[in-house]
């Protein structure tokens, strides 16, 4: 589009100067004194790994004035196998459970996975929102989450400013949580090797002494603080824009004591099985936008996120969703996201033996480079009294790809970044 | 770490940006009798809070990225 109008260009400059600054939400308007229930029940399966169920209950209350009291609470339960970060290999692979009770045998060829996964998880929230002086509304939340060996504590506070007849909304806000790991078989001292009982123990206790030798009693806490600074901003009749900017440090014990990684030869074949070791400092900025426009025949809502971090991780977000209005009281939303992430600084996808062994190393895939795609599809209705259901089902794929490391011998032959399909399903209930 | 001139430059340059910005938001917007599609429900940014909350918990557990929109927490061992 040529801009003739300087004055055109100012009024394009200027709504790219709301965007660049943008904020907050707005708040839907429930009728005062009553309360308003979500509920939805969500799986997500993996192909031969990784399967959720998730149970969600939202409360909202709008206690007059705006002041407005949201309650959720979410139970799910995880079954299934994860990729460990060991490598595949031309024979059989036997590995000693977390727990350091029992073994596990991976067929050859196959990406090594560790099917002891299994937890149950239970999340509650609680947020209250109200005005604090002319357009000013402040906003507070606790939440916990608790699962067998993970507990999670979080407090949150943010202010949002309304300025232009409420079309510019500032915001800010901070979290902070604490997280709490009590690993199974206690953590791995990071970068140990894993012992494994092949006959060379004459018996049990000396096993478990030279397991026991491997792990660490001590902390394994976590805590992080997030910064959010947002601007909304109402563009015209059809649209508004929302743009955050968020600072996040975490601090603590940042591995996944599960994760393996393995040395292999210069053939390729694994001569021992490490500990992954993780950075004990993250610091991540993010850079997200997102914009909603109502035309004639529907809602679009499309979002981009840029996120970048000291672990070398830069990652691109492209969300879209389009919400066609089939009849006066339902709807199909089509949805597609776009997700691709560059490797960490300390991803490995295995070591060599002969090399100097690095301090911190993880062969976890989710830290290395990777795209995923996610297409899905929603229906809802809108049923009498307020009352909404919706089914949606999505397929999310993951590309893990190698980031430029030489694979030696026997390696070549094997598919060390295998792809991951799930299915989505969810029904969902509001009344 | 910077010279003066550099910061009064900076200095030149936000109040600049500031005042751009401040004078072109008050540009855009509507009056309150304009907001009929913009009050719907699902018009909010946060509109099936839900389904993004879910979705979150399923992203924050399968990459390296979490947050942007809102706080970045995830609250579980997934990651």
């Amino acid at each position: 589009m040529q801009l003739i109008k300087s004055k055109n260009l100012s009024v394009s400059l200027a709504a790219a100067a709301c965007a660049l600054l943008n904020v907050g939400a707005q708040a839907e308007e429930a009728p005062a004194d009553e309360w308003k229930f979500d509920t939805a029940i969500l799986y997500y399966g993996e192909t031969d790994r990784v399967q959720l169920a998730e149970g969600v209950f939202n409360a909202n209350k709008d206690f007059g004035d705006q002041r407005i009291f949201n309650g959720k609470i979410a139970i799910d339960t995880l079954t299934g196998a994860s990729a460990s970060g060991a490598v595949a290999q031309q024979e059989a692979q036997t590995f000693t459970r977390p727990s350091g009770n029992g073994q596990y045998v991976v067929n050859p060829e196959e990406t090594p996975l560790d099917d002891t996964f299994q937890d149950t998880r239970v999340q509650l929230s609680a947020q209250w929102t109200q005005p604090l002086w002319e357009n000013m509304t402040g906003s507070t939340g606790v939440h916990l989450s608790k699962e067998y060996d993970y507990l999670s504590l979080g407090v949150n506070g943010s202010l949002a400013r309304d300025f232009n007849q409420k079309n510019t909304t500032v915001s800010a806000g901070v979290s902070y949580q604490y997280d709490s790991i009590d690993p199974v078989g206690e953590a791995p001292v990071g970068l140990t090797s894993m012992v494994v009982d092949t006959g060379q123990f004459a018996d049990e206790t000396l096993f478990d002494a030279a397991f026991d030798a491997t792990r660490t009693t001590d902390s394994k806490d976590k805590n992080t603080v997030d910064l959010l600074l947002g601007v909304t901003q109402v563009i015209n009749r059809r649209m508004l824009m929302q743009f955050n900017y968020s600072y996040s440090v975490a601090d603590g014990y940042l591995t996944d004591p599960y994760k393996l990684l393995s040395v292999v030869n210069s053939e390729g074949i694994t001569q021992d099985i490490l500990h992954e070791n993780r950075p004990d400092k993250r610091t991540k900025q993010s850079f997200y936008w997102q914009t909603k426009y109502a035309s004639d025949y529907g809602i679009a809502d499309v979002s981009y996120r840029y996120a970048t971090d000291d672990w070398d991780i830069d990652s691109h977000t492209f969300d879209s969703r389009f919400r066609v209005q089939l009849t006066d009281n339902s709807y199909l939303q089509p949805h597609f996201r776009y997700y691709q992430q560059s490797a960490a600084d300390f991803y490995q996808p295995f070591l060599v033996e002969g090399t100097l062994l690095p301090s911190v190393a993880s062969a976890d895939y989710r830290l290395g480079e990777m795209t995923a795609y996610t297409i899905g599809l929603k229906y809802g209705q809108m049923l009498d009294n307020g009352k909404e259901w919706a089914v949606r089902l999505e397929y999310y794929q993951q590309s893990p790809k190698n980031a430029g490391f030489d694979e030696p011998g026997a390696l070549q032959g094997l598919d060390l970044y295998p792809s991951i399909d799930a299915v989505i399903a969810q029904v969902s209930y509001s009344f | 770490m910077f010279s003066k001139p550099t910061i009064n430059r900076l200095l030149v340059a936000s109040v600049l940006v500031a005042t751009l910005a401040l004078n072109g938001c008050a540009n855009l917007g509507v009056k309150p009798w304009q907001r009929d599609l913009l009050a719907k429900d699902e018009m909010a940014l946060d509109a099936e809070g839900i389904d993004l909350g879910l979705d979150d918990h399923i992203y924050f557990s399968k990459e390296a990225t979490s947050g942007g929109r809102s706080f970045a927490g995830g609250g579980c061992g997934c990651n």
